[in-house]
């Protein structure tokens, strides 16, 4: 069998953080009732002119920027024709021939080689509205008629499900880090559609492209590709030639199936929109938004390396977010010890989010706090094992790690007479133990220290009782 | 320019109108004559001058992110040929 390689590009629409809908000023919230959210200009009345949302123009150019792209000094709008029941005015406002923002790409980072994807370019369209299919009918709900869209375009840089995942990913956090879409696949602020084709390694020009559409999830990302990659080559290794079509993702079968749509569906006829005029943008316009951009991912991840001394690991995990970013610097301006600081929102703050279901925006812990119940630790006023029940203590009731420890009396003992005197109360009971460990089984030295933790409920310092077992053993 | 029954008919599908055969012949000469009628601009010599999309030299008309009051339901599915309490409601468009 040949060698394939898959080309990938993908088509991401992501809506703009705005209030208001792109030409008009119709409220974009999510989750209200149906067709409550539409006006005369949304719904195409005749004799209404849309008028273009400067925050959407602004997001549009801000994205550009982050993703290294150039800002047309001038580009338009056109008006891509097709009738659907979604789209009230039988055209959908996008851009065509002059986009906003072209020629970028972002890096991302696959198995520790880093890779620089391609984005052909960026232009800005209104949503289409929702259909929901029931017995012999479908229902309309047009609220998310006219919502700000920009539609991100890869270069066929990709190369594997994987990387487009890593890209999909890194697209959402520099959306997120720049404030102009939360990224929310689930509600639909993030929707993916990808051009797959596959060739032998070796060959130059590229096969046949399928586009496959609703993708709605990283999880799908992976699984649609991989399964379509699979089909092409199972085709062409039959013997049989693909053909140009578009295919829709089933999430539930896990396959993607032809739509059959016929060539001539396609025939958009685009044309400038006259409703519109043009759009410029100088170079002090670009410059003033490009002021405004805050760290991006990847400076801040380098950052993260160089000046905390974090693995690469940490650092990546860490700048995901770029609140939880953020709360690791707070964290670590408040006293906190860098590598300490990573280490527990790594394990234990992100274990107890994970079970609640919560974002790093509602974390009952505050930075401030995590690095004084550091600072305990670092004192010797509780030993790593009670710092993790106080910190659960913290998450769940809001309150400093030094008044929960004076609260529950969970000071570290240090007092040697103290714990000498356990240690003794504990080989006294034991005495067939301490027989056995004389004689040679030295590994019961565990169960001892077991116990004198058990009597102290934990907060006898781990380090002490074990040479002071050491000691009094070698006594008897 | 000829419209011919192949591009009518292709038209039609596009616009989702069901036309009769002999509307087809009469929208095909309509449209043919419209394209005659258009390509009368072709006789001017533009050699110099730029295309253009807009005869109105403004550029970036803009409106501020502020939200405005939408339309009640009722005027919004007021005009709807077919409806439920709330959805506008069509012939199933998905097999």
């Amino acid at each position: 069998m040949k060698k394939y390689e898959a080309i990938i590009g993908l088509e991401v629409h992501a809506q703009m953080l705005t209030d208001t809908k792109i030409f008009c000023g119709c409220s974009t919230k999510f989750g209200s009732e149906p067709n409550t959210q539409t006006c005369p200009v949304c719904t195409g009345m005749p004799g209404v002119l849309p008028v273009l949302n400067r925050k959407a123009l602004e997001f549009a150019i801000r994205t550009g920027l982050a993703m290294n792209c150039k800002i047309a000094p001038y580009s338009r709008f056109a008006r891509k024709n097709y009738f659907y029941p979604d789209l009230p005015k039988g055209y959908q406002i996008s851009q065509y021939e002059l986009p906003i923002c072209e020629h970028g790409y972002i890096e991302i980072v696959v198995d520790g080689e880093k890779k620089r994807i391609g984005i052909t370019r960026i232009h800005m369209e209104e949503d289409a509205g929702k259909n929901i299919h029931e017995g012999d009918h479908s229902l309309v709900d047009l609220n998310r008629t006219g919502v700000p869209l920009m539609e991100i375009v890869s270069e066929p840089d990709i190369r594997s499900p994987k990387e487009a995942v890593e890209y999909m990913k890194k697209l959402r956090t520099i959306l997120r880090y720049i404030g102009v879409c939360d990224g929310n696949m689930e509600q639909g602020s993030l929707r993916c559609d990808a051009n797959v084709s596959v060739r032998p390694v070796g060959q130059e020009e590229f096969g046949t492209k399928v586009e496959v559409k609703n993708i709605n999830s990283f999880k799908f990302v992976e699984r649609a590709l991989d399964y379509e990659i699979k089909r092409q080559i199972k085709v062409l290794e039959e013997g049989g030639t693909l053909v140009q079509e578009t295919r829709l993702w089933d999430s539930g079968a896990g396959v993607t199936l032809s739509m059959r749509t016929k060539e001539e569906a396609h025939d958009y006829r685009y044309f400038p929109e006259p409703d519109l005029v043009p759009v410029t943008v100088d170079e002090k316009w670009t410059e003033d938004i490009r002021a405004t951009l805050p760290e991006l991912p990847d400076a801040k991840r380098e950052r993260f390396i160089s000046e905390y001394g974090l693995p690469e690991y940490d650092a990546d995990l860490l700048t995901s977010e770029r609140a939880l970013a953020d709360w690791y610097e707070e964290a670590v301006k408040s006293g906190g010890q860098p590598k300490a600081v990573s280490n527990w929102m790594m394990g234990e703050l992100m274990r107890l989010l994970n079970e609640a279901n919560a974002s790093i925006e509602d974390c009952p812990v505050k930075p401030a706090q995590l690095a004084g119940m550091l600072k305990l630790i670092d004192k010797g006023t509780i030993s790593g094992k009670i710092a993790k029940t106080v910190f659960e203590e913290m998450y769940k009731t809001g309150k400093d790690a030094e008044t929960i420890v004076n609260e529950k009396g969970l000071v570290q003992i240090t007092d040697e007479n103290a714990i000498l005197k356990t240690v003794d109360e504990v080989l006294a009971s034991n005495p067939k133990e301490v027989e056995r460990y004389k004689n040679g089984e030295e590994k019961l030295i565990g169960f001892f220290v077991g116990q004198v933790m058990k009597l102290t409920k934990g907060k006898a310092n781990p380090k002490a009782v074990n040479e002071l077992l050491r000691k009094r053993l070698k006594e008897q | 320019m000829r419209i011919d029954r192949k591009q009518v008919e292709h038209i039609a599908k596009l616009s989702r109108l069901s036309i009769t055969e002999e509307e087809k012949d009469i929208f095909g000469t309509q449209l043919s004559n419209i394209l005659d009628y258009i390509e009368k601009l072709n006789e001017l010599d533009t050699r110099d001058v730029t295309p253009t999309s807009h005869v109105i030299e403004l550029t970036n008309v803009l409106r501020d992110d502020t939200p405005r009051t939408s339309l009640p339901l009722e005027d919004a599915l007021g005009n709807a040929p077919d409806r439920t309490e709330k959805f506008y409601r069509v012939p199933k468009i998905i097999e």
